[in-house]
């Protein structure tokens, strides 16, 4: 008995559709934590989201499926908001603002975003391909990873997930507190470039 | 006159945007001579083709598979006698039906005789 609920602890969370929206907590590694700038030249830290369920998103305006998700992103941004979620977008375009004012703009934005940079990207495994979206848990952890256009389900299932399970007392630290866990983080995301894949 | 043709291939399932994409915020084809002996006459882009893709409510225009950019040079009358380069870049942005990758510029050089 003991095993199977060893075994039934460690499974990544089914969601009701039957699909896999989360890694199991054991599996999870730190969210490495950044400091980049709004559009306000605010400087945004990951640690600034201390408890709360993040999607972090890596996207640029001349990304065609990162137009699909955007106006998810901007529903679940509303839809969860207060009960401690956030969207963090992170523009990768290479001219920066110049780009990404007038698109934030335009679309309406609710969420935050923020001007990526290769070292911010290096940290998340490399951002080769856009979006990357990484959904991390109240612990500061990431448990998923969305390399691609995915389902619309996929994410609110794992938001959902997330938002209901506890902070631990022993994981009360920001994300990206602790660099452990880059090297194996990089690995998973290098791992996956199937297109819409997720782990 | 001098014409150079550059062929360039996408994996099956990619696409990159023509030299004049669908939308304003698509990154175009582009190629661009910047140094050598010979003076740019036209560049002449691959036709494109309107492809609809899942993450795009209309048809984009795209180049996939093989393709072909010719450019035609004039020969200035100041130009040297002998051996020289043409260089340039050519910058695209592929993506799939799910994904895109980071716009790439490439280096482009041909060798070239004056006489």
């Amino acid at each position: 008995m003991a095993l199977l609920l060893g075994i039934v602890a460690c499974a990544p969370r089914q969601t009701a559709r039957g699909g896999v929206s989360v890694k199991p907590e054991e599996s999870r590694k730190k969210a490495p934590e950044f400091t980049l700038k709004d559009v306000h030249g605010n400087a945004v830290h990951l640690s600034d989201f201390k408890g709360k369920v993040v999607l972090l998103d890596f996207w640029a305006t001349w990304c065609g499926p990162c137009v699909i998700e955007i106006p998810w992103f901007m529903e679940f941004q509303r839809k969860y908001k207060d009960r401690g979620f956030e969207v963090l977008g992170v523009a990768m375009d290479d001219d920066g603002w110049k780009s990404v004012t007038p698109y934030v703009e335009k679309r309406k934005f609710n969420y935050r975003v923020v001007l990526g940079d290769d070292l911010t990207g290096d940290q998340y495994g490399g951002i080769e391909a856009l979006p990357s979206t990484y959904v991390i848990d109240r612990n500061g952890k990431i448990a998923a990873v969305h390399i691609g256009l995915s389902k619309k389900e996929e994410f609110e299932d794992a938001i959902q997930i997330l938002l209901d399970s506890p902070v631990h007392a022993a994981a009360q630290s920001a994300p990206g507190d602790s660099a452990a866990g880059h090297g194996a983080v990089r690995a998973g995301a290098h791992a996956d470039r199937r297109p819409g894949s997720h782990s | 006159m001098a014409v150079v043709t550059l062929h360039a291939s996408l994996p099956a399932g990619y696409h990159a945007n023509s030299n004049t994409p669908s939308d304003a915020y698509l990154i175009p084809l582009s190629l661009k001579w910047n140094g050598g002996p010979l003076e740019v006459d036209s560049v002449t882009y691959p036709k494109a083709s309107l492809e609809k893709y899942s993450f795009s409510d209309k048809p984009l225009s795209v180049v996939t598979g093989e393709f072909v950019l010719t450019t035609k040079f004039k020969v200035p009358a100041s130009a040297l006698n002998g051996a020289a380069a043409q260089t340039g870049t050519l910058k695209f942005q592929a993506c799939n039906d799910r994904m895109c990758f980071a716009p790439k510029t490439v280096n482009v050089s041909v060798a070239v005789e004056i006489q």
